[in-house]
């Protein structure tokens, strides 16, 4: 079945937008050109190694790093008594919230280490093969503490404490690992479950789990001796690594410069720093440039996975199917610093249904795990199996099919938002009716231990702050300058949205993504954000560009501004007929001038013409997305199939549709190996125990059947071209929609992530339970 | 630290000899002694298959292969797959189905797509999710990879 685009609405007619270009930075990726941050190379360059702490929780009696600075061929040797310290404070970084205090001491572990993999001193030598040598030089005394592995066992009353100093607001003047505490509340849960004639309760773990980029995280850090410094590095955000590098290196964030790499991949894992102020440190201290790249167990062990999570929720309906009640307990687990993303998690469990009488109570945990970063629509996978499989049973229990019973209980435009002001205009009935209407909901599945299953899920999405630079040049091509690192094609998008605004066909315009000194501050490739903010400053800065053409041509017909227009690439004079420049006839008896002929000119005119824009989007363009899959049950081994998968989505507007489906398809990948194969294996000492590719199982093109594709245009009526964003939200449902798959094959109800053939096997033969 | 060694070989069609220790993986030799960073680094167990490059026709995980045991093979990595500027069907079916997104897996791709339709030029879907299990891509969900290789062999049939 091919995919297949469905506009449900977009009445406005484009030239560029909404076709599919190919994109202008791949050549270089399909020729092996394209250089990502392990590709930079320097003349004089060492290279480093991390060493890591293989406790999970342990005091540091002491460091002696003397016989490694010895081996022939290390040039320098650092440690955390090499970096500043910081006061512990909260800080904000865009949208993430940063302590600079934990940021550096996960850096480098000072005092104690508080998870397997803790970086605890680095090496920079002049081979990696001598570096990992030093490694094994450095001596370093533990005095092994109880590691604390879950929730459960950090949250009560005698637990062994993580932070000395972390405390609550719940509990203050206490030691603690619950970092945060959020309750939201509307309406009386109580008199909502006594209007229920069903009510589910459930209790639901899901493991934690990793974003998976195949490109492990990398930096060249060189630092100059007048006091700069230049960092290449592949990231998400360049602006933040900017600035988390400057405040844990205690350096003034002017003096940095990072240069974005090509990414690859990165899903959220890549919007915090790990090597890239080490790099810098190695650099000071051997005066030569340094390259440090992660291994994949490095990668695993001691970057930043999401969270692993426990969930109770209480849900309550009529036998009409109204929703009456929803209550909700939800922890978190951290890791080693506070930050989960578990008020995601609270402010998403709910979203897309219109519930008068909700109660949430959320918890952030520390524990003996690397620090959770950002992954896809952060902590709403989550929340979205434990919500989606409990509303799949009420509509069980109501006799009503899974998505009418959604889009009877669905928001809308005016419905409250669990957390903030009413939605404005949504798509999510439009993207229920959407999965409905597919060719996979409308065709029939028949078979032994075969079930169908449906789930849904919101995603914020954001804005924030984006900068754009439109050059015109003197032939009339443009380019097209940001801050946003490309991460799925979105330069593509952005060449896209200058062409359409100039005039120019997409070939004509290069889109470029440049470094920190070069552009206006830029917030992370993250959020879902880049098409909506960075594009909105691209269409902002063309449009500049287009009133400096507007003013010149102006200025060359002696009219005023008012009277020229701007019609297909070319500036006519007002009362013109005709937008071409070939027909110099006209009404008012100006000739129209196309772009390239004022570009050509522009030295004449007044010099250069380039657009610039700066934007701070603070409004969202709330996403919603409902996946659809058929599986088969293997009852002898509890394997689980996926035969057939179809995920609908409303993006508002799709700029270049191809890589619209390629997020939807990419986020539906992954939330199909979280709901079946992947998590993090601790040993009750608190080692993880599957560090590499091959038991850290994702999902490879045997794992996956086609995955079919329905886009769902429901425009966001805050931004002017209708985008609302479609990085994350396809990553919600999937697992929802296996566990409720794996229901209706075998009659039993999972309440684990993932769905692995141990787990289901051991479900399956527990005697059943109505 | 063992002796230097001598390596000759073909690299991309052309005799080409370096000097590597003993230690080093055929990818090593490739991305730092030789400055081919088409093949990329993922895992370094061989279970991503970034790094793929064809020894005598064969995919192999350079990561797995010493620098060494390229003695006397002909090797082929990303960057020669192209004929001069003219791109592989593969490679322009990649770009034109969108089937890359961050793009560091494609050049492995590209290597164990290319092997396949080597040896067999009518491959059906099932053979192609079968050839590329070696390698793994976490940004697409394999569809728009599978798709641009079956368009591609029908291409290059078409040409035949």
């Amino acid at each position: 079945m091919a995919a297949s685009t469905t506009p449900t609405s977009g009445e406005k007619k484009f030239r560029v937008i909404g076709t599919r270009p190919v994109r202008p930075d791949g050549v270089d990726k399909v020729t092996g050109r394209a250089k990502y941050g392990a590709d930079y190379t320097f003349p004089g360059l060492l290279f480093g190694k991390v060493l890591r702490s293989p406790h999970a929780h342990a005091r540091i009696k002491s460091i002696n790093i003397e016989e490694a600075k010895k081996l022939p061929g290390v040039k320098a040797v650092v440690t955390g008594e090499h970096l500043p310290g910081l006061k512990s404070e909260s800080d904000q970084v865009g949208e993430i919230a940063m302590n600079p205090h934990y940021l550096s001491l996960n850096i480098f572990a000072r005092g104690k280490v508080l998870y397997d993999g803790h970086a605890v001193a680095a090496v920079a030598a002049t081979s990696p093969h001598i570096a990992e040598e030093a490694l094994g030089l450095i001596e370093v005394e533990y005095e092994p503490l109880p590691p604390v592995m879950t929730v459960d066992e950090a949250m009560k009353e005698d637990a062994t404490i993580l932070l000395p100093e972390l405390r609550n607001k719940v509990t203050p003047g206490k030691q603690t690992n619950i970092a945060g505490y959020l309750q939201l509340k509307r309406g009386d849960v109580e008199a909502g479950f006594k209007a229920a004639d069903f009510i589910v309760e459930r209790e639901f773990n899901t493991a934690m789990v990793h974003q998976g980029y195949i490109e492990p995280h990398n930096a060249v850090g060189i630092y100059s001796s007048d006091g700069h410094a230049t960092i290449y590095c592949s990231t998400q955000g360049p602006f933040e690594v900017r600035s988390m590098s400057a405040k844990v290196l205690g350096m003034e964030e002017g003096k940095i410069k990072v240069v974005p790499a090509e990414i690859g991949g990165g899903f959220g894992g890549k919007t915090t720093i790990y090597l890239e102020p080490v790099s810098v440190m190695l650099s000071k201290e051997s005066g030569a440039p340094v390259k440090m790249v992660m291994t994949r167990s490095e990668v695993l062990r001691a970057s930043g996975p999401t969270s692993g999570s426990k969930i109770k929720i209480k849900m309550g309906c009529t036998k009409k199917g109204e929703i009456t009640a929803a209550q909700v307990w939800m922890a978190y687990e951290a890791g080693a610093f506070p930050g989960s993303p578990v008020n995601a998690g609270a402010m998403t469990i709910l979203a897309p249904y219109k519930i008068e009488n909700t109660l949430i109570d959320a918890y952030d945990v520390v524990v003996n795990r690397p620090k959770t970063a950002a992954y896809r629509a952060p902590g709403a996978t989550n929340a979205a199996m434990a919500s989606e499989t409990v509303i799949d049973e009420l509509a069980e229990k109501c006799g009503i099919d899974p998505l009418d019973f959604r889009i009877q209980n669905g928001a809308a435009e005016g419905s409250p938002q669990p957390a903030g002001p009413p939605y404005k205009r949504i798509g999510y009935i439009e993207t229920c009716q959407a999965l409905k209407n597919s060719p996979h909901y409308k065709s029939k599945l028949s078979g032994k231990n075969r079930g169908r299953g449906v789930a849904t899920g919101f995603w914020f999405n954001v804005g924030f702050q984006s900068s754009a630079i439109v050059n015109i040049h003197g032939d009339g091509t443009a380019s097209v300058v940001t801050g946003s690192p490309d991460i799925g094609g979105s330069r593509a998008s952005m060449a896209m949205i200058a062409a359409e605004v100039l005039g120019l066909s997409v070939e004509d315009v290069r889109p470029v993504v440049t470094d920190t000194d070069s552009i206006g501050h830029t917030d992370v490739t993250g959020g879902s954000r880049v098409t909506t903010a960075t594009g909105l400053a691209v269409f902002d800065a063309a449009n500049d560009a287009v009133r400096q053409i507007k003013e010149r041509a102006a200025r060359t017909w002696e009219r005023k501004f008012d009277e020229v227009e701007f019609v297909n690439g070319n500036a006519v004079a007002k009362g013109n007929v005709s937008g071409s420049a070939n027909t110099p006839i006209t009404e008012t008896g100006v000739a129209p001038l196309s772009l390239k002929e004022i570009a050509a000119k522009a030295a004449r005119t007044g010099g250069p013409i380039t657009g610039r824009a700066n934007v701070n989007v603070r409004s969202s363009g709330p996403a919603f997305a409902g996946t659809c899959v058929d599986v088969e049950v293997d009852p002898e081994t509890g394997k689980v199939q996926i035969l057939r998968a179809t995920v609908t989505q409303d993006a508002g507007r799709a700029i270049h549709p191809s890589y619209v489906e390629g997020q939807m398809q990419g986020g539906t990948a992954q939330g199909l190996g979280w709901a079946l194969n992947e998590e993090y294996f601790y040993d009750q000492n608190g080692t993880l125990r599957n560090t590499g590719f091959l038991d850290y199982r994702m999902p490879t093109c045997l794992d996956l059947p086609e995955i079919e594709t329905v886009i769902v245009e429901v425009a966001n009526p805050l931004h002017p071209l209708g985008v609302r964003g479609v990085g994350e939200v396809s990553i919600v449902p999937p697992p929802a929609a296996v566990a409720n798959a794996i229901a209706h094959a075998t009659g039993v109800r999972m309440t684990e992530l993932p769905m692995s053939p141990p787990k289901l096997l051991k479900a399956l033969s527990k005697p059943k339970k109505k | 630290m063992a002796m230097k060694q001598i390596v000759e070989t073909k690299l991309n069609g052309e005799p080409v000899e370096f000097i590597c220790e003993p230690r080093q993986s055929l990818l090593e030799v490739l991305r730092d002694n030789l400055g081919l960073t088409g093949s990329k680094e993922g895992c370094l167990t061989g279970d991503c298959g970034a790094c793929s490059v064809l020894i005598n026709g064969r995919v192999a995980c350079s990561c797995l292969v010493l620098g060494v045991e390229a003695q006397g093979k002909e090797i082929s990595t990303i960057e020669g797959m192209a004929n001069g500027s003219r791109l592989h069907p593969l490679q322009q079916k990649f770009l034109e189905h969108a089937s890359l997104q961050c793009g560091i897996c494609t050049p492995g791709f590209l290597i164990a797509a290319k092997a396949l339709l080597d040896r067999n030029p009518s491959p059906s879907e099932p053979d192609v999710r079968y050839a590329l299990a070696g390698n793994l891509c976490r940004c697409t969900g394999y569809d728009k990879i599978v798709k641009a290789v079956l368009e591609a062999a029908r291409e290059i049939r078409a040409a035949a």
